[in-house]
């Protein structure tokens, strides 16, 4: 079997210093999803890669939410596919870190 | 360091965390409400799919000491009575407060609908439509939360540690994860309501939050745990082909409402060799399910992944689709045609009977110091009835949050000790310092690899024992201070996390290589058999360091603080 790859260009960084965009290679398994090429990047390769998840399948928790080609996806129900995937933190909210931006309700944030 | 205080403070915002703060503030309290992740979305409640178990009689005569008998047969002896009769006795007034505040439990001729579930004599389990339950309910308290000014909500922080002075509960501290800041949050009284542990097993369906965090606060504290050893495992988890968007567990409402034949390698069907035949309906106990599926693997029969065929081929299509229409085309999102094939499943790790010790105030040992929820041990013994989990979050949450405030509205300060926090803080505060860690998420993977091969729900004492020392060597390889503190700093949060799970595995398997007899969740291979001499609880602490565990006799009628 030909190993097959999903190459992730992941825009990172944090709150005032310049973004830059890392490229990581992923094996590619059919039916996978982004989040899991995510996890994967974490343990096998980047452990400081910032996302953020909570119910990892289920679709309940709503925080897996990032850009990919731009466009606003769930991480976790956003199947991986083969050749290049262009993943960002959302646009319209604030950048934490890498992947991860503030979408706590207003009301229920520590700071303001 | 940001700087809080408020009377009661409630750690997690699940089930069990919302109705302490609604019943806290009820009673005329302020009350904090504190979650790791967004509040009522991090943990199992939301991820509940199914049932909710309570003596209403509305589907036909029923009264709270039925449901408490089915509750104490589950727990093999080991139940905590009082626990266990409060959960029942209260049921009623909760489900009813919920129906009250709109959860939209299902109905039918005018009464609500209540099931009946495995494990019950009788239908006594409401749910919400369509696999709604766990939603429904949060969005239910959640509405309630925002409605009482005295609560506020606070998200993103991570309590790291219970802060004590002089052996009493003055408050926590925590670690705001979007700036990386660590937070006080001094308190009159605390209630630690953060849920089980099933994230320390790789199959699971729970959620990232769910790393026994709670009993590792308690633990440290000087609260005693109760129960570690009996982990409940899911006997029919997804496990391939790779499913999205979809809860591991949702195979057991097609069992229900459509039989569905567990299949071997060989395609044959199996269960009948252990004890129970199927034949299409689903009468299969969790447990003997569980113990038929590890022994084809064991037998080189299981599937690809490690686990058994579930199969709907038999059900004609229009049946399959009456019964779950539109969770049929999630599956065909998935590539999955239950006409067609059939899917792996396997048993995965789901719920924790064990955890902190309470009295039935909810009160642990420590002073000011109260748990709810899962986070509690005692109440299911050595094995939880279907549905009791959401009812015990709601009973346990509204009786800690009425306890936990009466306490501080006797208390004229919190008594908080700068000292005993910046002690509590020490690692976080260090990190700078930290040499060089290893790869946390990969020790993360590891550790919940090692627990599934050597403390499933199938034990011997050689892999427990096998599985004590890697936990005792990857606690070395951790390292005694986090690295990393950038906002959000995954590194340090895994460390954090690395460091409460490999304490509270090291709870689940000490307890388990103690016990040597073979009960409910926790099965010894080397020791078949339940035996009388060992209707006795375990309770551990910590004390300089050291995992002392203790045999009691299991409760009768203690009603005094433990
Ligand atoms: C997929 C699934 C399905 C289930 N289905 C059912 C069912 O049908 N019926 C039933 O009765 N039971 C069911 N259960 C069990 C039941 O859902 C749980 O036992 C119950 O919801 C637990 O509620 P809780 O409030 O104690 O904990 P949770 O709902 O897990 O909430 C704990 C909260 O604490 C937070 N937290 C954890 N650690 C920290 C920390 N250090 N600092 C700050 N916050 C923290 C978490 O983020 C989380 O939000 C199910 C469980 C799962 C996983
Ligand atoms: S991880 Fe929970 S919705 Fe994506």
């Amino acid at each position: 079997m030909t190993t097959k790859t999903t190459r992730l260009h992941i825009r990172r960084g944090t709150p005032g210093a310049p973004a830059r965009t890392e490229t990581f290679d992923v094996p590619f398994t059919p039916g996978q999803s982004l989040l899991d090429g995510l996890r994967w990047i974490r343990t096998k390769l980047d452990p400081s890669l910032a996302i953020r998840f909570s119910c990892i399948n289920a679709n309940a928790c709503k925080e897996c939410m990032i850009e990919l080609e731009g466009k606003a996806v769930y991480a976790c129900t956003q199947r991986l596919k083969e050749g290049d995937m262009h993943v960002a933190p959302l646009s319209n909210k604030a950048l934490v870190h890498d992947l991860i931006s503030e979408i706590a309700p207003r009301d229920e944030r520590l700071l303001d | 360091m940001i700087q809080l205080e408020t009377d009661v403070l409630v750690i997690g915002a699940g089930g069990a965390g919302m109705y302490a703060a609604i019943a806290a503030a009820r009673d005329g309290c302020r009350v904090q409400l504190i979650d790791r992740s967004l509040i009522g979305r991090g943990g199992a409640t939301v991820m509940a799919q199914m049932t909710v178990s309570v003596a209403l009689g509305a589907q036909c005569p029923d009264h709270w000491e039925h449901h408490l008998a089915d509750t104490l047969q589950a727990g093999r002896g080991l139940c905590d009575p009082l626990l266990a009769q409060l959960l029942c006795e209260n049921a009623e007034l909760r489900i009813r407060e919920m129906d009250a505040w709109k959860v939209g439990w299902a109905r039918e001729d005018g009464h609500l609908k209540q099931v009946h579930a495995p494990g019950h004599d009788r239908a006594r389990c409401v749910y919400v439509d369509f696999l709604n339950t766990g939603p429904a309910v949060s969005r239910t308290l959640r509405a309630q939360l925002n409605r009482i000014d005295a609560i506020r909500r606070i998200g993103d922080v991570l309590v790291t540690d219970i802060v004590v002075s002089s052996g009493e509960a003055v408050g926590a501290v925590g670690l705001h994860l979007l700036t990386g800041e660590t937070v006080a949050l001094q308190a009159k009284s605390v209630i630690i309501a953060t849920g089980g542990l099933t994230r320390l097993y790789r199959r699971n369906s729970g959620s990232l939050n769910m790393g026994g965090d709670g009993y590792a606060l308690a633990l440290r504290a000087g609260a005693e745990l109760v129960d570690m050893e009996f982990v409940q495992f899911f006997p029919i988890g997804h496990l391939a082909p790779r499913m999205i968007g979809m809860d591991p567990i949702m195979w057991d409402p097609f069992r229900y409402k459509l039989g569905g034949r567990l299949l071997n390698a060989e395609g044959e069907e199996f269960a009948d060799r252990y004890g129970q035949a199927e034949s299409g309906n689903y009468v299969l106990t969790r447990d003997v399910a569980t113990y038929a599926i590890y022994k084809e693997v064991e037998a080189g029969r299981g599937s690809p992944a490690g686990g058994a065929y579930l199969s709907f081929a038999h059900v004609p299509d229009a049946d399959l689709r009456k019964a779950f229409g539109p969770v049929i085309d999630r599956l065909a999102k998935n590539n999955i045609d239950l006409s067609k094939m059939s899917v792996e499943v396997a048993p995965i790790a789901h719920y924790h009977m064990g955890g902190v010790r309470v009295n039935a105030a909810m009160e642990t040992r420590v002073p000011n110091l109260y748990a709810a929820g899962e986070a509690v041990g005692g109440a299911n013994g050595a094995n939880r009835l279907s549905g009791n989990g959401i009812t015990e979050a709601f009973v346990f949450g509204e009786r800690a949050g009425t306890s936990a405030a009466a306490r501080a509205k006797a208390r004229a300060a919190s008594g908080w000790n700068e000292a005993a926090a910046a002690r509590a803080l020490e690692p976080v505060n260090r990190r700078a310092q930290a040499a060089a860690t290893p790869n946390t998420a990969a020790l993360l993977v590891e550790l919940q690899a090692l627990m599934d091969d050597k403390v499933g729900p199938f034990r011997t004492g050689d892999k427990l024992d096998a599985a004590l020392q890697r936990l005792l060597q990857m606690q070395q390889a951790l390292g005694p201070l986090p690295a990393g503190a950038t906002p959000y700093d995954m590194v340090c949060l895994d460390w954090l996390d690395l460091r409460n799970m490999l304490l509270v595995a090291q709870c689940v398997v000490r307890a388990a290589i103690e016990r040597k007899e073979s009960r409910g969740a926790h099965q010894r291979e080397d020791f078949p058999g339940m035996l009388p001499e060992w209707n006795l609880n375990q309770r551990l602490s910590w004390c300089d360091g050291e995992l002392n565990v203790e045999c009691v006799p299991t409760a009768r009628a203690a009603t005094t603080a433990p």
